[in-house]
């Protein structure tokens, strides 16, 4: 046996997803406390490869490693991720210390500890005294915030975010990736992060995966994929 | 200049038709305020005991029915939300939407064939060594057939609630890793919840105006509804001040009602199941599995036994003697004439009050006294619900008693109360397909000039019909299935197919009954699915519509 691999937080082996008309095909891994950039055209399988991480969808074939552990039998809830979505990721019907709440414990049953997490939480995010307000009483990038919290109390090595910021206006897109980066330099964890967005790109990513009709086409740094202009594709992304 | 005569003489008609609406409701209400018998002294009077026990029935029965239909739909709703994959769900589904279309009578002959003394229930009993049989009649039975007809209703109201959860949820809810429970308590419940005072709403009025079920399953005066009281007063007991004190009690009942339905409840939204793909990760388990699937079983069973033994004693009937019996070939032809005529008259009635509507909502600052006319045309629809038919036809049976023999006005007004009864159902149809309609066309027609016939033919009709002849369809079979107008006006010259059916309920001739179910049962399905727009069909036509 193999000695166990450390340093890799994620990898994809020989995963093949079947679709109507397309096959994906995913092989890479995924350094330890990397912030990695998922992207590439619409409907080059971004999401797809999220959904496969985070156990949403099943391969057909192929390994799926989390911390060099197999978990492709594991429920989304087993696995050590936390997900945010480009909207929804509240119930829209409980207030905001609840919603965060539920990532502590999904039965609700909480102590005194417990609520002091919640809002230490809020702090953290910035939305102080939020704890009380309904979710469509928020704005969109106050929301992605409460979610976030609850990525926080849940406390979960690797964070997956799927277009986190798509709905938000430029403004606090930057607010939120500021806030996302201080937050990954507290916590260390591993982030992926699908965005179609070249900004997202140049200000949050460590390494970039780019995706061309369902394939890895490319798996290297920031600094190295912001030059591969060469590449059709890429400049096709990068608007050069 | 042609156009404005148009015009006016369309909202002229639309008036008329209004007008006559209104008044055809006022005359029978103002029947039942100002009858005034010599010798029927009004001792009777308002508030005497048998009123009151009738009233505290009604009530009752109709609280029990929304419970119990509410309590067991929520089960059967989260299972066929939860199994997306479940073999037969679209069947299933469709199931669900049966009933809705079923004359109550067939119904209730079902449930007998499956609760009643010679049913399946009772024999098996027997069989098991239970000798005392369990009634059908009374309360139980009345239970019984409203959570038939209603729990499909809420259960598929529900399961479109459940189906318009942002998918989003069921991801963070398996993400979160919670329980079933949980998952109910905050995803489904939150969901269910702001859905029931509508469909409480709904299902308690239904129960509160049934009027064939409780006739045919009730079984004697301590399990009798407004609705039957009044009619046992004027065919039975020639009570009149008894009647008219129950169609009051009555009409204040649903006034009171439909108030508290528009104040309280938000619009119930229609939700056909089935559509979307939902991609949920609870309920996969073995036990999530076997619990859903038994819930789906036992709805299914419910609904299905009652239905199969329609079929099976009808097709055990001499379907040929029935088919050669002039009694039955009457009923038909007064049944189908009937239908027709009032389906048709509501079609056109309706779709003529709406243009009007229209046409005086037009201008951009409508004047007051249009504004005034459109909001009574779109009220017209609560005014019929406010009178249910059979208190209309109380109504005008005081009416036309002193002008002579009722019997033979029968047919008319038979038929006018059938078109009343369809007019808010085919005004919910329509509405909605003539404004899209005229927002698509009307600037068009008007700069071309198109008006009258011409745009009858080439632009109104060609989109219009489907719409048109669905309400018709609907129309027809709410006629086709009624009993509670003809109730009260039947006789040897007036026999309609539901009556035919009651009538030989009660003479203990019931392979003849069976027959008449299954024929009646099968033709209102038949217009019923006619008259529903299916998801798929909505689909299409919304995709044209973007095209």
């Amino acid at each position: 046996m193999p000695p166990r691999d450390t340093e890799t937080a994620i990898r994809l082996g020989g995963v093949r997803v079947q679709f109507d008309k397309t096959e994906l095909r995913f092989d890479c891994a995924i350094r330890q406390g990397e912030i990695v950039a998922i992207t590439g055209a619409s409907g080059s399988g971004k999401s797809t490869l999220l959904n496969i991480v985070a156990g949403f969808e099943m391969p057909d074939a192929g390994a799926v490693e989390i911390l060099g552990e197999d978990v492709a039998s594991r429920d989304p809830a087993e696995r050590p991720v936390s997900v945010i979505f480009q909207e929804h990721n509240l119930f829209s019907h409980l207030d905001v210390a609840t919603n965060i709440a539920l990532g502590i414990d999904p039965a609700l049953r909480l102590g005194v500890k417990e609520r002091g997490k919640v809002a230490s939480a809020l702090m953290r995010v910035g939305l102080e005294g939020f704890g009380k307000r309904l979710p469509p009483t928020l704005s969109g990038g106050e929301r992605q915030r409460v979610a976030l919290a609850r990525a926080l109390v849940r406390r979960r090595p690797i964070l997956l975010l799927d277009e986190p910021f798509a709905a938000l206006d430029p403004g606090l897109r930057s607010g939120m990736t500021s806030l996302l980066l201080d937050l990954h330099a507290q916590e260390g964890n591993t982030m992926l992060i699908v965005t179609h967005h070249p900004d997202d790109v140049r200000a949050l990513a460590d390494s970039v995966i780019f995706l061309d009709e369902g394939r890895v086409l490319l798996h290297e740094s920031k600094a190295q994929f912001l030059d591969h202009t060469d590449s059709p594709a890429v400049a096709r992304f990068l608007g050069k | 200049m042609i156009a404005r005569i148009e015009r006016r003489f369309t909202v002229a008609a639309g008036a008329l038709c209004l007008g006559g609406i209104v008044l055809f409701v006022c005359l029978a209400a103002f029947a039942l305020l100002a009858f005034d018998e010599p010798g029927a002294a009004r001792q009777a009077g308002l508030f005497d005991a048998y009123v009151w026990r009738v009233m505290r029935f009604t009530l009752l029965q109709a609280s029990l029915s929304t419970f119990l239909s509410i309590v067991l739909a929520i089960p059967v709703a989260r299972a066929l939300a939860r199994q997306p994959s479940f073999p037969g769900r679209v069947w299933i589904i469709r199931l669900l939407a049966l009933p809705l279309g079923l004359p109550a009578l067939v119904a209730a002959l079902g449930l007998i064939g499956i609760w009643g003394r010679q049913g399946l229930f009772n024999t098996t009993f027997a069989w098991l060594g239970l000798d005392q049989p369990i009634s059908i009649y009374g309360l139980s039975g009345i239970l019984l057939a409203h959570v038939f007809f209603n729990l499909p209703l809420a259960a598929r109201l529900m399961l479109g609630g459940l189906e318009r959860i942002p998918g989003e949820y069921w991801l963070v809810g398996a993400n979160l890793g919670m329980r079933p429970l949980s998952t109910f308590r905050f995803i489904e419940w939150p969901a269910i919840r702001g859905l029931l005072p509508g469909i409480a709403g709904l299902i308690f009025m239904l129960c509160v105006t049934s009027f064939t079920l409780v006739l045919t399953l009730g079984g004697g005066p301590a399990a009798s509804t407004i609705e039957v009281a009044i009619y046992q007063a004027l065919r039975f007991d020639f009570d009149p001040p008894c009647a008219i004190a129950l169609s009051l009690l009555q009409i204040t009942l649903t006034a009171a009602l439909l108030v508290a339905m528009r104040l309280l409840t938000p619009k119930v939204e229609e939700g056909q199941g089935g559509g979307r793909d939902v991609r949920r990760f609870d309920g996969r388990n073995l036990s999530g599995k076997v619990g859903d699937g038994l819930a789906i079983a036992l709805a299914v069973l419910f609904l299905a036994l009652p239905l199969c033994s329609v079929i099976a004693s009808g097709l055990r009937s001499d379907l040929w003697k029935l088919v050669g019996d002039p009694m039955a070939q009457q009923a038909l032809a007064t049944s189908l004439v009937v239908a027709f005529v009032s389906g048709t008259l509501c079609v056109a009635a309706t779709a003529v009050m709406i243009r009007a509507r229209q046409i005086s909502l037009a201008p951009r600052l409508a004047r007051k006294r249009h504004r005034g006319f459109a909001a009574a045309i779109s009220m017209s629809a609560s005014l019929v619900l406010l009178v249910p038919p059979v208190v209309l036809g109380a109504g005008w049976f005081l009416l036309l008693r002193p002008l002579g023999d009722v019997a033979a006005l029968a047919p008319l007004l038979v038929i006018l109360i059938n078109m009343l009864m369809a007019l808010p159902f085919v005004y919910r149809v329509l509405e909605p397909a003539m404004a899209s309609h005229l927002a698509r066309t009307g600037r068009l027609a008007a700069s071309l000039g198109l008006g009258g016939w011409h745009r009858l033919r080439f632009v109104d009709w060609p989109v219009l019909r489907k719409p048109l002849l669905m309400a018709l369809s609907f129309a027809c079979a709410l006629s086709l299935g009624d009993l509670g107008a003809v109730a009260l006006f039947g006789s040897q010259d007036m026999v309609t197919l539901p009556w035919l059916l009651y009538s030989r309920m009660g003479s203990y001739r019931s392979t003849d009954a069976a027959g008449l179910a299954l024929f009646l049962g099968l033709v209102c399905l038949v217009l019923t699915i006619a008259g529903t727009p299916s998801a798929a069909r909505n689909d299409q036509r919304s995709k044209n519509a973007a095209a």
